[in-house]
């Protein structure tokens, strides 16, 4: 093309400027300041996205070489007791972390939306962990549930014998141990969107529902809630794509123990890319994540932008 | 008779903002009340304390004899339409309608039964599965008296309900209130900062300003008889010309030294020494031509400015050095730069002491 | 007087002696309702509060103190020591420099990573609503997909990627992977901002003549700085408190802080010094934190913002 090249204007006189010149020339700059984005979109999101489906129907264990296996992987990804545990936990934590989160998040931006005093210092205090980082979340909940010397230990020293608060070193319970701290992290997050979605609404709403005799806590369930939809969907979404990420906490809080009785898929992935020498399986089960996600998404996604096309 | 709502000594403070000062009002039964000022002057805030939605600082509220200063808005027999509808927005209109009766615990029938006759009374029967997104403004603001309506209490109050609308629809809706009022004969309060709807539908003006009723009148007497300064600038457009200047006995000479004999005005309490005041005359009483030539006061004047409006036409002259604008038939041929004959009877105007700017 | 009061006795109401309701409504100062509130919400605030309490007061602990087994207490002599040892030389499995190497590595991760990320999500945003092109709402679109996407689905390309680059292990690989991974919430941010801005103004400044770069610089850019404020604290905060693209791509000599954190307070050998995990814990948070508490409003507005939809 380079040969071709006329002056611009002369070109643009003579005729239209040749297609591919066209999809260059025309709006260049702004082409220029997108091109970390069409880059990212293309290599990353798209790239990497189907490189690692390729590459997990492979044999790869150290290097990404091997040959064509089908779902031999997948195969094996579900014959691990390993991955089936860490696919449990995360439903099971998930579950119960999605539910907790958006209970209490609404709970505590209702009761902060009920005029009270020290508004802003109940806010600060619920939102900080969520400045924190997981690793720093994880460490503290570790020193806190440490059985000998934190809150158990303290405790029985202070007279109740029987007092009991071993969660990270009990396999069946060690997942509560994970949705406290995690809850202690997030909810805060929650309780501000919550509170942003109900003093959204009219306040001329309230006034009519006083008017009609509505107790309060009827409004909030037949009128508030149903007109906070877009914020609850927001806050499943988020909240949902952070639980499948779900790693950082796990990896400071309990390591995947006791055994393997608080591993989750992400964890499952890290170990056998980076520790394991297992790419192939590393990949199957990123893969299997990625399509978790899909399932989540797509519905959302329909329903979100679907119907009538509504938003820009 | 007995007072559908009475506001005796009413106060309301925010912190040390005096929003309501010592605020009487007597409604009666079957009135149509409204309460007329700009934006600030507290209005809405009686209207809000008479809801019972804002608790008063002082002061007792009456409707049909009970004192509900302490009750809670449900019980105190009123119905409210609000400026932006406030529907539930994901109820059908006829769920909206029936929403608070269902929550009282009424039974189906009843419910039914006021429902439907809302429903027929505005005409919206054919919405009731609708939901409010799918309506235009001026259905929502059909369900919303509905809304009110369906309560079958005695008192109406209503919060701007025609703002949100464009002009055409205002002016459809404002009849069609009218038109209920007539029908349901219940008492309403009515909040607008929109002189003509004021000075459409009401019985009685309440105009206030900074939280004090200035004047409290019928609509003719608001528009030709305002109490006072800001009454009588806040009512009318184009705004009655004013004329600063001195009174002595019956003769007004303004400041520029055009001598008006007032013979003809009817004072409340004759003056005598010379004070400063302010006549004013409404653009429509300034006559043109031979009929100015008739009229107490007449004066030569020249054509600034001419704004047809299509139903009359306006025109801006000057009185001395005193922009004036006056009202003529829209058949009258005046263009800019000629000179006419202006003038107009005092009898129809009012004077007002520059002192107290109360009428005199 | 005497009319009056025979009004007030006749008058409808059969309050009989009771006072005439007058004036504001009573309300009782305690109310059920409102000792419930305040209790429920104290009583999340100590959930909220114990664990930063815990930190303080555990960091500034000596040992023994700790063996006694007191959670609640406070240090009955409050030292320092294991803050200092927390910086300069708690071992983090493979050396003993403390935290110090690291918290330096995440300044130099996270300024060059925040400072592109950002500059690279304006201009994109701002491409994106004044300067559209065919086809640049598909990328948008997917961008945004792309988010939600678990990140192990891309870490091992990546990896692969940077390893042919060279820098696979080095302070640039992991900046690059915080400007693409920041890329779809910050362009969010950015665009549905310059779209809320009127868009008479660059309307007007294009017919007078300005240009792409000159209307971003000139008239978009001094307009913008409550959305630099809240990208800046989202990708601070962000950026300061990733563990997963820090251990993967920096390596080990990269270590950001939250890694070493971990590696001190999980890897150690030997008796584990509480008092110095502590110490460490909280000055891995404070930076943070710091944000948090001077951006204060900001800070909520910027993760409002973030959970906003397009």
């Amino acid at each position: 093309m380079a040969d071709t090249a006329l002056p611009l204007e002369a070109g643009a006189k003579v005729n239209r400027p040749s297609l591919l010149k066209r999809i260059i020339l025309h709006n260049l700059p702004a082409k220029i300041a997108a091109l970390p984005m069409m880059v990212t979109v293309l290599v990353v999101f798209v790239g990497c996205t189907l490189w690692t489906i390729y590459y997990s129907f492979t044999n790869s264990k150290l290097l990404p070489t091997g040959k064509f296996v089908g779902i031999e992987q997948y195969e094996r990804l579900f014959a691990t007791s390993r991955w089936n545990v860490s696919v449990t936990n995360l439903i099971t934590y998930g579950v119960l972390s999605l539910i907790f989160t958006l209970v209490v998040g609404f709970i505590l931006a209702v009761l902060i939306d009920q005029k009270i005093r020290f508004e802003s210092a109940f806010r600060t205090i619920m939102l900080y962990p969520f400045a924190l980082s997981f690793i720093v979340t994880g460490l503290v909940w570790q020193w806190i549930m440490n059985p000998t010397l934190g809150l158990q230990g303290t405790m029985r020293n202070l007279g109740w014998e029987n007092f009991t608060f071993d969660w990270i070193a009990n396999p069946r319970m060690v997942l509560y141990a994970l949705l406290i701290a995690g809850l202690w992290q997030g909810t805060g997050f929650c309780m501000v969107l919550m509170l942003a979605g109900l003093r959204g609404v009219d306040e001329e709403i309230w006034k009519a529902a006083r008017i009609d005799g509505i107790p309060t806590w009827r409004t909030y369930v037949s009128i508030v809630v149903p007109m906070m939809r877009g914020v609850m969907v927001t806050a499943v979404v988020i909240i949902g794509s952070g639980i499948v990420r779900l790693y950082d906490l796990v990896v400071a809080l309990t390591n995947g123990g006791p055994g393997i009785s608080s591993e989750v898929p992400a964890k499952y992935v890290y170990n056998y890319m980076f520790s394991g020498g297992n790419i192939g399986q590393g990949l199957a089960a990123a893969t299997m994540m990625l399509l978790s996600v899909i399932i989540i998404l797509i519905p959302w996604a329909y329903l979100e932008f679907g119907g009538k096309g509504r938003r820009t | 008779m007995q007072n559908s709502v009475s506001i005796r000594d009413l106060s309301l403070n925010f912190g040390s903002v005096k929003v309501l000062q010592h605020l009487d009002l007597d409604i009666a039964q079957g009135e149509f009340i409204v309460l007329l000022g700009p934006s600030g002057c507290g209005k809405s805030t009686l209207l809000n304390c008479i809801a019972g939605l804002l608790d008063v600082s002082d002061g007792q509220i009456f409707i049909g004899g009970k004192n509900v200063t302490w009750l809670e808005p449900k019980d105190r027999g009123i119905g409210m339409v609000f400026q932006s509808y406030a529907l539930y927005p994901q109820m059908t209109v006829e769920r909206n309608l029936s929403f608070g009766l269902r929550v009282a615990g009424m039974k189906k029938d009843e419910v039914e039964r006021r429902v439907a006759r809302a429903a027929e009374i505005l005409q919206i029967e054919p919405l009731l599965d609708r939901k409010p997104a799918n309506l235009s403004g001026g259905q929502r603001q059909r369900v919303a008296i509905g809304r009110a309506l369906v309560r079958d209490v005695d008192v109406f109050l209503f919060d701007e309900p025609l703002s949100n609308l464009d002009a055409k629809l205002r002016s459809d809706l404002r009849v069609e209130i009218k038109r209920l009022h007539h029908r349901l004969k219940n008492t309403m309060i009515y909040v607008t900062h929109d002189q003509i709807e004021a000075l459409t539908l009401a019985d009685r003006i309440a105009v206030m300003k900074n939280g004090v009723i200035q004047q409290l009148s019928d609509p003719h007497t608001i528009y030709n008889k305002p109490v006072n300064l800001y009454v009588a600038g806040f009512i009318g457009s184009p705004q009655m010309n004013m004329f600063e200047g001195t009174l002595e006995g019956t003769t007004f000479t303004t400041a520029d030294g055009t001598v008006v004999s007032v013979d003809t005005y009817d004072f409340a309490a004759p003056s005598n020494g010379p004070i400063q005041a302010v006549l004013g005359v409404r653009p429509e009483h300034i006559a043109l031509g031979e009929a100015a030539a008739a009229m107490p006061f007449s004066i030569d004047a020249e054509i600034e400015i001419v704004e047809p409006m299509g139903s009359d036409t306006l025109a801006w002259t000057k009185i001395g050095n005193k922009a004036v604008t006056f009202r003529c038939d829209s058949d009258v041929v005046i263009e800019t730069g000629q000179m006419v004959r202006i003038g107009f009877d005092p009898a129809r105007g009012s004077i007002f002491s520059a002192e107290t700017t109360n009428r005199l | 007087m005497s009319q009056i009061s025979t009004m007030a006795s006749v008058s409808p109401a059969p309050t009989g002696a009771a006072v005439e309701p007058r004036g504001p409504r009573p309300k009782p100062f305690f109310t059920p309702r409102k000792i419930i509130i305040y209790s429920i919400l104290v009583m999340f605030s100590l959930y909220y509060l114990f664990p930063l309490y815990v930190m303080f007061t555990t960091s500034l602990k000596t040992m023994p103190e700790i063996r006694f087994g007191n959670i609640f207490s406070l240090p009955t002599a409050p030292s320092f020591d294991a803050w200092v040892k927390a910086w300069t030389s708690a071992c983090t499995g493979l050396t003993c420099e403390g935290l110090a190497p690291g918290f330096w590595n995440s300044v130099k991760i996270t300024i060059p990573s925040t400072i592109i990320s950002i500059f690279i999500a304006a201009v994109n945003g701002y491409a994106l609503i004044n300067w559209r092109f065919k086809g640049s709402e598909i990328f948008f679109a997917i961008l945004i997909f792309g988010s939600f996407i678990p990140y192990q689905v891309f870490l091992y390309p990546l990896v692969m990627i940077t390893r042919e680059m060279g820098i696979f292990g080095s302070l640039q690989a992991v900046i690059i992977v915080h400007t693409v991974f920041g890329m779809p919430i910050l362009t969010l941010l950015f665009r549905n901002y310059f779209a809320s801005l009127p868009q008479e103004l660059f309307k007007a400044a294009r017919v007078d003549g300005a240009g792409f770069w000159r209307i971003f610089f000139e008239i978009m850019l001094p307009m913008s700085l409550p959305i630099f404020v809240v990208a800046l604290i989202l990708q601070v905060t962000g950026i300061w408190n990733d563990f997963l693209f820090g251990v993967v791509f920096a390596g080990t000599q990269n270590y950001p802080m939250t890694v070493q954190l971990n590696n001190i307070v999980n890897s150690a050998q030997g008796t584990p010094e509480y008092n110095v995990n502590m110490a460490a814990t909280v000055l891995t948070g404070l930076v943070p934190l710091a944000v948090y508490f001077v951006s204060g409003k900001w800070f909520v507005r910027g993760v409002a913002a973030g959970a906003v939809k397009g």
